[in-house]
């Protein structure tokens, strides 16, 4: 939860509602990018960007060495597995485990 | 120093090392009683047990592991919060995985969900906003957990909720604060700390400004520090270096997630939806004055605490559970009477247990567990 994890912005899904998808070790998955927001609005400049991102929000853009970096201390600490656990298993009350 | 190779870069984590030895022998203090450093975060207190930074640095340090496990410090009272909510007929409660498996009194939210309560893990607040909206006709609350780092998050989500005119989403707000928790632990009568190391990430959203009263007010330095073993090294050598030239001040050696001015549009989400509680009731630190928030009166309709009549009691925790003393550091985790006998990460009694950012749990999975400690 406080660790957060790195992925790469790949697409802007809507610009209005601040929501872009992002590629975190090929699990996909729509984040918002609010606190990333360009100064300028143009949101395209973040596609191809790594971010950190905290529970579904983008929270700072880091360099893509970084982003390598903390993915494979995550690995180490155990916490990227279950994190993104966590991102593909959002629990919807479909099916009851 | 056997783990060393185990380092990204062995050769600079050896550096730091021997700067870390060399530099405690030139504080006079240090040799008279070791000096206490506390990490405040849990992402640290993780990493340190994770990498066995403990039993590479010189026994002139002494590392206290802080409060800043979201999960660690509930209350046993606020979990039953939680299952009473969860408990009445129309709700679907949502939670970050990290707790639901946090005893309350008679039961956790997991028990609670083995009950037959809706009780469903989100890995974001946006996820439960999602299920607000698939499920009009149910209440759908969401535990909000966590310092500055996860509360920008929960802020948003309610503004997108109001956006859409959600009316059956609601928060149950239990985020914190790190500053007024700081400085409850720089006025605690059990406590000295000679310097901190700080959170990277709540560091990344509130910036350098607001600890810059733990060096004018209290002359403690304290030094932002990331998560990678090497970085908590280097953070240590920085804190000595201040230690031994008798200076107090704040220094960030993350910067390359951590902006001096924070993230303005985060802090500016948090503004507009949460304000400072008057207290906040704190696992093993008791009630700290202004260390919770709450949503301000504009967007009372999403408030939990408006909306449910919670229990809202005080209970202690079990006699033979030391959470307590462990969060405060007045003993080591080994050295509580049930660590590793009655309480493990698969039977928790303390949610220092629960968490893998508890000093328990870490201690338990990464320390060396010796039997002969436990049986002391």
């Amino acid at each position: 939860m406080c660790l957060g994890i790195p992925g790469q912005i790949i697409a802007i899904v809507d610009a209005q509602e601040q929501a872009g998808l992002v590629n975190v070790s090929g699990v996909k998955r729509e984040v918002n990018l609010a606190c990333v927001a360009p100064e300028d609005g143009d949101w395209n400049v973040l596609v191809g960007r790594w971010t950190l991102v905290h529970v579904g929000f983008a929270m700072s853009l880091i360099d893509e060495e970084e982003a390598q970096r903390t993915l494979e201390i995550l690995a180490e600490l155990g916490e990227l597995q279950e994190e993104l656990a966590a991102m593909t298993n959002t629990d919807t009350g479909q099916v009851s485990p | 120093m056997k783990f060393v190779d185990e380092f990204r870069d062995p050769e600079m984590a050896k550096n730091a090392l021997d700067r870390i030895h060399a530099l405690v022998k030139e504080i006079p203090k240090a040799q008279q009683q070791p000096l206490q450093i506390m990490e405040v975060c849990g992402g640290h207190t993780h990493s340190i047990f994770r990498y066995g930074l403990e039993e590479l640095l010189p026994k002139e340090i002494e590392l206290v592991h802080g409060p800043g496990c979201p999960v660690c410090v509930l209350p046993m009272g606020r979990v039953d919060d939680c299952v009473a909510i969860a408990e009445q007929p129309d709700v679907i409660f949502t939670t970050f995985g990290d707790a639901m498996r946090v005893p309350g009194s008679k039961k956790s939210l997991q028990d609670a969900k083995a009950a037959g309560c809706d009780v469903r893990m989100v890995y974001s607040p946006m996820d439960a906003l999602n299920i607000a909206r698939q499920h009009p006709d149910k209440r759908v609350v969401f535990f909000g957990l966590g310092f500055e780092t996860t509360m920008p998050s929960t802020a948003l989500t309610i503004k997108q909720a109001e956006k859409e005119g959600i009316e059956n989403f609601y928060l149950f707000c239990n985020h914190v604060t790190i500053i007024p928790t700081i400085k409850a632990i720089l006025d605690s009568p059990d406590m000295y700390i000679d310097g901190f190391l700080g959170p990277g990430h709540v560091s990344m959203v509130i910036g350098e400004a607001p600890y810059r009263f733990i060096a004018a007010s209290y002359q403690r330095p304290l030094i932002i520090a990331g998560f990678e073993p090497l970085d908590v090294l280097q953070s240590l050598v920085m804190l000595l270096e201040q230690l031994r030239d008798g200076k107090a001040e704040i220094e960030n050696q993350y910067k390359r997630i951590v902006p001096d001015g924070g993230n303005h549009a985060a802090l500016k989400a948090v503004g507009e939806i949460f304000e400072l509680r008057e207290f906040f009731e704190w696992r093993g630190l008791g009630s700290i004055d202004h260390s919770g928030v709450q949503i301000k009166a504009a967007y009372a309709r999403f408030d939990a605490e408006r909306e449910f009549a919670l229990p809202n009691v005080n209970i202690a925790d079990p006699k033979s559970c030391q959470c307590g003393e462990v969060l405060k550091g007045v003993i080591k985790p080994w050295q509580c009477k049930v660590f590793g006998k009655q309480c493990t990460p698969e039977t928790p009694l303390g949610a220092l247990m629960v968490s893998t950012e508890g000093a328990c749990s870490a201690y338990y999975s990464y320390g060396k567990i010796n039997h002969q400690q436990l049986d002391r």
